[in-house]
C-alpha cells in the first residue's frame, strides 16, 4: 500500500540523512474499528505530507495475531510504533491530533 | 419450602489460614482487590494464589505484571520454592510483563485498552486459565494519559474478567484517603482485602484484613501474617468462642511439694499457667521442672525462649540439677530461642503458631512472656496472649508462661491485664526480711482446684526447687536466716521446756521423798509413842496384876480371916 524504498547502504557521513531516510512504522489495531480506520487514514496523510517516499507502514491486527501484542508492549489501541529510526517511539490514539503525532515522531521539536 | 442456603462458590487459595478466614477462598469467577502499601506482600499473596491454584487445585493462571519483569518475578518467588519457569513450560502459568514508559508514549487522540484485553485474553486462552492476577494495574495511570479513558476501560476490564469467569486478583497501592490510589475499590466491589505493614517500636508486623466480601461471611479482624520460606501463613485465631474441651487430667508441676499445694496432683492438662515474679526469683527454674516432668511422662515440649539461648538454659538448669540434654536428644524437647526485638508481636505469635502446628507439643513454655512489652504495647501483648492461650486450649496444650514483674509493690497489678486468661497463677516473690532477700511463692489462683493459701519459702538447691516449711512471724512469713533463727529459737524453747519439765519432775520427786521422809518420821514417832504407850499399858497391866497378886497374897496371908469369915458364915 505504500511506496517501499530499499535503503541504500548507509554511509558514515550520511548518517543523519539515512536515519531520517528509512522510516518503519507499525500500526497496531484490533479489527476494523472506527478508531483504527481513522488512525490509519490520519497516519497515511501525515506520512505523505512529511515523509513522502521514505516510509513504510505495517498494520498489525491483534485480533488475528494476539501474540504480537507482547513484543511491542501494546496496551492501547490504536498504537503507532516508530521502529525506525531509533529510538522507538509510541504514539497512541487515533492520531487525530496531527501536531502531537509530529512531536511524537520527532518531526517537530518538543516544546 | 425448605430453603437451602447456597454458598457463594469459592476458589480456594491454598494459603495457610486465608481460606479459614474467607470461609473457603476468594469469590470464584470474580475479581478480588488486594491493596496495601509498598512491601506489604501483595504480589506474593497474589503469586501464591496463582501457583497454589496451578499446583494444588489444577487451575492454571495468568500473571500480568506491571511492575516487575518476568525474570525478576521468577527470581523473587524462587526463594519460596516456586519454579515459575517449570510451571510456564507446562502451560500451568502464563507470565506477562507489561511495560509502560510514559516518556515514550505520545497521546494523539482517542484510544482504548483493547491491546491489554487481547494480551490477557490470549494468555488466558492459551493456558485455559481459571485464575488471573493483575499486579499492579494502577500503574497504567502513571504510564498512560487521559485517566477518564483509563477508568472506563478498567470498568470494562473487570466486567470482561467476570464474563470470562476467571477468579482474578487485582492489586493496588494504598492511597492517602482511599484504599487504592485510583479508587479501584469502586470497580472491584466483590471482595477487598487490605494488607498492612506496620512498624511499632521498631518492630514490623504484617496484617491482613478483609474489608469486604460480598455475599459471604468472613472474619473481620486484622489477622497477622507471616512471610517465610514456605510462603504466606495467616494466623486465623482471634476472638474464638469459649468452646474448648477441658480435661480433668492433672499433671505434675515437677515439684512434689508444689503439687501438694495444689491438691497434691499439680496442674490441669490443657490449662494455662502463669509464673510471675521479679527478677531472679526462679521462674525459669519452675518452668524447667515442668519441662522435665513432662518429658519424663514422654510428652513433647516446645520451649520458646526470649531471653536465653538454648545452650544457656540447659547449662543453667544443670546447675540446679535438671538435665534437659537427654530430652533434647530424644526430640521430646525443642527450644526455640528468638530475640523479642527480632520481629513484631504478631510475627512472634505467627511464628509460634506455626512452630506449634509443626512440632505438635503437649506442653508449651513461653519464657518470659513480657519481654515483648516495650513501651505501651501492653494491650497488644494481652491480645497476643489471648490468641495464644485460645489456640493452646483448642489444641489441649498445657501452656506455661513466665512473666517478669517490675520490682516494688505492683506485683499483681502489672499482670492483671492477662490474669483473666490464666488458670493457675503462681507468684514468686522476693521477701525482704532482716537484711536479706529470700524467695517465696504462693498460689495466687488456681481455677477448679483446692489450693494452699500459704506463702511458702523455697530454695534453689543443686537438686532443684525445694519448698520449705512455713514459719510465720509477727511480720509475716519468715524466710532465710530469720527462718533459721526462728527454727533455732523454737529449738531452744523446746529445750527449755524440756528442762523445765525435767526440773519439775525432779522437784516432784524431791517433794515425794520429803513427804515420805516426813511420813517415815511421823511413823517413827508414832511407833515410839506407840511403844511408850504400849509399855505404859503393859506396866499398868503388870502393876495391876501385881496389885491383884499382892492382894491375893494378902488374902492368902489373911487366910484365917477368910476362913473365919467362911466359918462364921458356916456357923451361922
Amino acid at each position: 500500500m505504500n511506496p517501499k524504498r530499499t535503503r541504500s547502504a548507509p554511509q558514515k557521513a550520511q548518517r543523519d540523512q539515512t536515519e531520517a531516510d528509512a522510516w518503519t512504522l507499525r500500526l497496531y489495531v484490533a479489527g476494523q474499528t472506527p478508531k483504527s480506520i481513522t488512525a490509519f487514514i490520519n497516519l497515511k496523510k501525515i506520512c505523505e505530507e512529511h515523509l513522502a517516499g521514505r516510509y513504510q507502514i505495517e498494520v498489525i491486527d491483534l485480533l488475528e495475531n494476539p501474540q504480537l501484542a507482547r513484543g511491542d508492549q501494546i496496551l492501547a489501541i490504536p498504537t503507532l510504533v516508530r521502529k525506525l529510526p531509533v529510538p522507538v517511539r509510541k504514539i497512541i490514539g487515533d492520531l487525530s491530533n496531527t501536531e502531537r503525532v509530529l512531536i511524537g515522531l520527532d518531526l517537530l521539536p518538543r516544546t | 419450602m425448605a430453603t437451602q442456603r447456597t454458598q457463594l462458590p469459592k476458589s480456594p487459595t491454598g494459603i495457610l489460614g486465608l481460606d479459614e478466614i474467607t470461609g473457603g477462598g476468594l469469590p470464584k469467577g470474580r475479581p478480588t482487590l488486594i491493596c496495601g502499601s509498598a512491601g506489604c506482600g501483595k504480589t506474593l499473596l497474589a503469586m501464591e494464589f496463582l501457583v497454589r491454584g496451578a499446583i494444588q487445585f489444577n487451575e492454571p493462571g495468568v500473571f500480568m505484571a506491571f511492575e516487575e519483569t518476568v525474570e525478576e518475578l521468577t527470581q523473587n518467588v524462587a526463594s519460596l520454592g516456586f519454579d515459575l519457569n517449570d510451571l510456564a513450560k507446562h502451560k500451568k502459568i502464563a507470565l506477562d510483563f507489561v511495560y509502560i514508559e510514559r516518556s515514550e508514549i505520545e497521546e494523539t487522540g482517542e484510544y482504548d485498552l483493547e491491546g491489554l484485553f487481547i494480551r490477557l485474553g490470549h494468555a488466558i486462552d492459551s493456558t485455559h486459565a481459571k485464575r488471573v492476577v493483575l499486579d499492579t494495574i494502577e500503574s497504567i495511570f502513571s504510564g498512560l494519559p487521559n485517566p477518564l479513558i483509563l477508568r472506563s476501560e478498567l470498568r470494562r476490564l473487570f466486567r470482561w474478567l467476570k464474563e470470562k469467569g476467571v477468579t482474578a486478583i487485582i492489586t493496588g497501592e494504598r492511597g492517602d484517603e482511599t484504599l487504592t490510589r485510583q479508587g479501584l475499590e469502586e470497580y472491584v466491589s466483590d471482595c477487598v482485602i487490605v494488607l498492612d505493614h506496620r512498624v511499632t517500636a521498631q518492630a514490623s508486623t504484617r496484617r491482613l484484613r478483609i474489608v469486604k466480601y460480598r455475599g459471604s461471611m468472613h472474619g473481620t479482624n486484622e489477622y497477622p501474617f507471616l512471610i517465610d520460606e514456605s510462603g504466606i501463613s495467616i494466623l486465623p485465631v482471634s476472638s474464638l468462642g469459649l468452646e474448648h474441651t477441658t480435661s480433668s487430667e492433672r499433671i505434675s508441676s515437677g515439684i512434689p511439694r508444689l503439687d501438694a499445694m495444689m491438691g497434691g496432683v499439680g496442674y490441669y492438662r490443657g490449662s494455662s499457667i502463669l509464673i510471675s515474679g521479679t527478677a531472679g526469683t526462679g521462674k525459669s527454674s519452675f518452668a524447667a521442672h515442668f519441662v522435665d516432668a513432662a518429658c519424663r511422662r514422654g510428652e513433647r515440649v516446645l520451649y520458646f525462649a526470649f531471653e536465653e539461648s538454648a545452650n544457656q538454659i540447659m547449662r543453667n538448669m544443670c546447675s540446679i540439677g535438671i538435665d534437659l540434654h537427654p530430652w533434647m536428644q530424644s526430640d521430646l524437647l525443642y527450644i526455640q530461642a528468638t530475640r523479642p526485638a527480632f520481629t513484631g508481636l504478631e510475627m512472634h505469635l505467627t511464628m509460634m503458631h506455626k512452630a506449634i502446628t509443626v512440632f505438635k507439643p503437649h506442653v508449651v513454655i513461653v519464657d518470659p512472656l513480657n519481654s515483648f512489652v516495650v513501651a505501651d504495647n501492653e494491650t497488644d501483648v494481652k491480645a497476643m496472649l489471648m490468641r495464644l492461650v485460645d489456640f493452646l486450649k483448642m489444641q489441649q496444650i498445657t501452656g506455661l508462661f513466665t512473666s517478669l514483674t517490675a520490682g516494688g509493690d505492683a506485683f499483681e497489678q502489672t499482670d492483671v491485664a492477662i490474669s483473666s486468661l490464666i488458670d493457675t497463677w503462681i507468684l514468686l516473690r522476693d521477701i525482704e526480711l532482716g537484711g536479706e532477700r529470700n524467695r517465696g511463692l504462693y498460689v495466687l489462683k488456681s481455677r477448679g482446684m483446692a489450693h494452699s493459701n500459704q506463702i511458702r519459702e523455697f530454695l534453689l538447691t543443686n537438686h532443684g526447687v525445694e519448698l520449705r516449711d512455713v514459719y510465720v512471724g509477727p511480720s509475716g512469713v519468715l524466710t532465710g536466716s530469720a527462718r533459721l533463727a526462728q527454727e533455732a529459737q523454737e529449738q531452744a524453747a523446746q529445750v527449755m521446756r524440756q528442762q523445765e519439765a525435767d526440773r519439775k519432775r525432779l522437784e516432784l520427786q524431791r517433794k515425794q521423798a520429803q513427804l515420805e521422809a516426813q511420813i517415815a518420821a511421823m511413823r517413827a514417832e508414832f511407833a515410839e509413842q506407840e511403844a511408850d504407850l504400849l509399855q505404859n499399858i503393859e506396866q499398868e497391866r503388870v502393876r495391876e496384876s501385881l496389885l491383884m497378886q499382892e492382894r491375893e497374897e494378902m488374902a492368902q496371908s489373911r487366910k484365917a480371916d477368910a476362913e473365919t469369915n467362911q466359918h462364921k458364915a458356916g456357923m451361922a
